[in-house]
């Protein structure tokens, strides 16, 4: 199975997942014997082309960070294969990751934790450079000022402390740090959640204005679908641990095919008024089981308007129902 | 004037800091009807919160002081309450509920201990009735066996479940006036809407009028009837819901709306994004606060605070300029 899309022209697979298993075991009792495991990411399998933005998105809990840091191999993963660039990133060990790693770098969530408050804004956006060795004292410190120039700092910041920031500042420090080593791959877990309204976008339009400078190939993990509307050009959902849909972002906005797509996008709140009472919603019951405990069958039948006793036999298959959109649910035909 | 249940007037809120003296709320005024909702929406740090815990009395003093206004409920001044007066209108009378469902429940009593306490508290119930009370109210916010579920702790409930508890205790007490502050921040989308709908259902079935805190437009445009405006401790706008998101008239308002990408946009555009920063204020503003940050400034809005003006009956602004053609207000 691939999930390449077709009606992209620039067909260059940066990134290939297959198959991928994260799960954290659960240990119980005076012998610390593994009782089960938490099934984090159960299975997901996803291309990532050079230059594109895959938006992921899902509610807490579902594994999207998870699918995030196992990529990048922050965890090792219990089962399946990460290819990027045609390295198989799964079984590199030592030295050679850590090659790979320059090529792929992360911005997280929380500006306020992801920024050493002992550091300056130098050291911290100058130490991937020092850790990989590119360059001497001098040419990192003009690096440093360069880069923050890019992400529209004052480049005399540099010897400041992160408190002395607000947090949308902080995050460019992070996207800063991110760009040092000139990646060509950066998941972008949640940057902007932690922030203003009118922050946040100043912080999408750099993302955006970054990604058409350097051809920048971004997996963006966000829970605010709207927002992952507007950056995306592929949009991936998530549920308990499983991909239940993936399509480009006007397919899937437009004509989602799984009941959980749907639900989701009936949930956000839309700032207007007139649409908002127009639109038809879907309130699901119930909350999100327990990845330790998944339901059998399909993970989302226990919540699902459609659900059915097949449901819960059987997994549904991750198929390609049209060119480029995939789904998991026996009856995403009916939606067509 | 119409009749309000309640009304604040020329309300300002101080903290001392170690920086010196941060001036939260310098002069918001507003009117609440009977029955209606009134979402106030703006960033962290523009006062919104703060605004409401003064007028429950819920500001720690020292460091916080309201220093000025009035805010009358049912004839009387909130304000000048002592603790133990204002205790029985809070909880009572009007009620609040907290954008962290995980912190604000205690994690040591059982759930149906924390319902019970205010009904035996503030209606005077014995401890039985308090009992079959708190059932009916775990039920009515929408947990199954509410019976059963009394007996467990807040940690065996889901955020969502945790929050419904939350608003069960907010409206044990058939409050006239419910406060929720962020109180869908902290869940997933589903959640949200589970939630806000419950608060749709509660609102027109017990009659009450809601004061719903949020920094999402999106929220405050499916549910409030009015909206506020919040920047710098101040109210700079406001509208009836519908003519807020048609008309916005404040250039931070429509910073505010332009900056939202929306889930039904059909053209991908470029976000729109106010520079800047939200202001800390170490002085009352003597100017507009928004007036750094703003495309339409011009030497009066540096000068002189505007005041809030009518644009049309119900539609007040707090602007020199006329955003509409461009030219400075009359």
């Amino acid at each position: 199975m691939s999930t390449t899309d077709n009606n992209n022209n620039n067909n260059e697979v940066l990134l290939k997942v297959e198959d991928l298993m994260m799960h954290f075991p659960i240990y119980r009792g005076v012998f610390q014997r593994q009782v089960g495991a938490v099934r984090a990411v159960d299975g997901v399998t996803f291309d990532i082309h050079r230059g594109e933005t895959l938006g992921l998105v899902g509610e807490s809990g579902c594994g999207k960070s998870t699918t995030g840091r196992t990529i990048l191999q922050l965890y090792r993963p219990t089962a399946g294969a990460v290819h990027f660039e045609g390295t198989d990133l799964v079984n590199l060990k030592g030295e050679e990751l850590r090659k790979m790693r320059r090529k792929m770098q992360m911005i997280f969530q929380d500006p306020y934790a992801s920024l050493n408050p002992r550091m300056t804004v130098a050291d911290i956006v100058g130490e991937p450079l020092m850790v990989h060795n590119v360059g001497t004292g001098k040419e990192i410190v003009e690096r440093v000022q360069h880069l923050l120039e890019l992400v529209n700092l004052n480049p005399s910041f540099a010897s400041r402390y992160p408190h002395e920031f607000s947090g949308g500042q902080r995050q460019r420090i992070g996207v800063a740090r991110a760009l040092a080593l000139q990646p060509s791959f950066i998941i972008c877990d949640e940057p902007i959640s932690a922030l203003d309204v009118s922050i946040q976008a100043q912080v999408v339009n750099l993302l955006e204005e970054l990604q058409e400078q350097f051809n920048l190939t971004y997996l963006f993990i966000a829970h605010d679908l709207s927002m992952v509307r507007h950056i995306s050009d592929r949009v991936v959902v998530m549920y308990l641990g499983v991909f239940v849909e993936l399509a480009d972002r006007e397919t899937l906005y437009s004509n989602p095919l799984h009941p959980y797509t749907q639900a989701l996008l009936s949930a956000v709140p839309v700032p207007d008024p007139v649409a908002d009472a127009k639109r038809q919603r879907t309130i699901l019951t119930g909350d999100v089981p327990s990845p330790a405990n998944p339901p059998s069958g399909c993970r989302f039948r226990t919540r699902c308007p459609i659900a059915e006793a097949r449901c819960a036999e059987s997994r549904p298959e991750f198929r390609e129902i049209k060119p480029g959109h995939f789904v998991a649910c026996f009856f995403a035909e009916r939606f067509l | 004037m119409p009749d309000f249940i309640l009304d604040v007037q020329g309300l300002e809120t101080t903290f001392k800091t170690p920086d010196g003296t941060v001036h939260a709320v310098n002069g918001v005024s507003f009117g609440l009807k009977e029955g209606e909702t009134l979402g106030v929406v703006g960033e962290s740090g523009c006062g919104k919160s703060v605004t409401m815990l003064s007028v429950l009395g819920l500001i720690p003093n020292p460091p916080g002081k309201v220093i000025a206004g009035k805010a009358v409920f049912s004839g009387q001044d909130l304000l000048k309450m002592s603790n133990e007066e204002i205790r029985h209108v809070r909880g009572g009378q009007i009620s609040m509920i907290f954008q962290d469902p995980m912190t604000s429940l205690n994690p040591v009593l059982t759930i149906g201990r924390q319902l019970e306490e205010p009904l035996m508290l503030h209606i005077g119930m014995t401890k039985k009735q308090a009992s079959e009370r708190a059932a009916e109210l775990l039920s009515m916010v929408g947990i199954p066996n509410a019976k059963d579920r009394l007996g467990d702790y807040p940690h065996q409930y889901s955020g969502g479940m945790r929050q419904r508890v939350m608003i069960a205790m907010a409206l044990s007490c058939s409050p006239q006036i419910l406060i929720a502050d962020e109180p869908t921040t902290a869940l997933d989308v589903t959640i949200q809407a589970q939630i806000t709908d419950l608060v749709k259902r509660l609102r027109s079935e017990l009659g009450m009028a809601v004061i719903w805190i949020t920094h999402d437009l999106g929220v405050v445009a499916g549910l409030a009837d009015r909206v506020l405006v919040m920047y710098g401790g101040l109210i700079i706008e406001e509208a009836p819901v519908k003519d807020l998101y048609a008309n916005p008239s404040h250039p931070y308002t429509i910073g505010l709306l332009g900056s939202l990408p929306r889930v039904d946009a059909k053209v991908h555009s470029k976000l729109y994004s106010i520079d800047g920063l939200p202001p800390v204020l170490y002085q009352k503003p003597n100017a507009c606060p928004f007036a750094p940050r703003c495309k339409w400034a011009i030497d009066r809005c540096w000068n002189e605070n505007p005041v809030l003006e009518p644009v049309s009956p119900e539609h007040r602004v707090a602007c020199w300029v006329d955003t509409k053609t461009g030219r400075p207000r009359s």
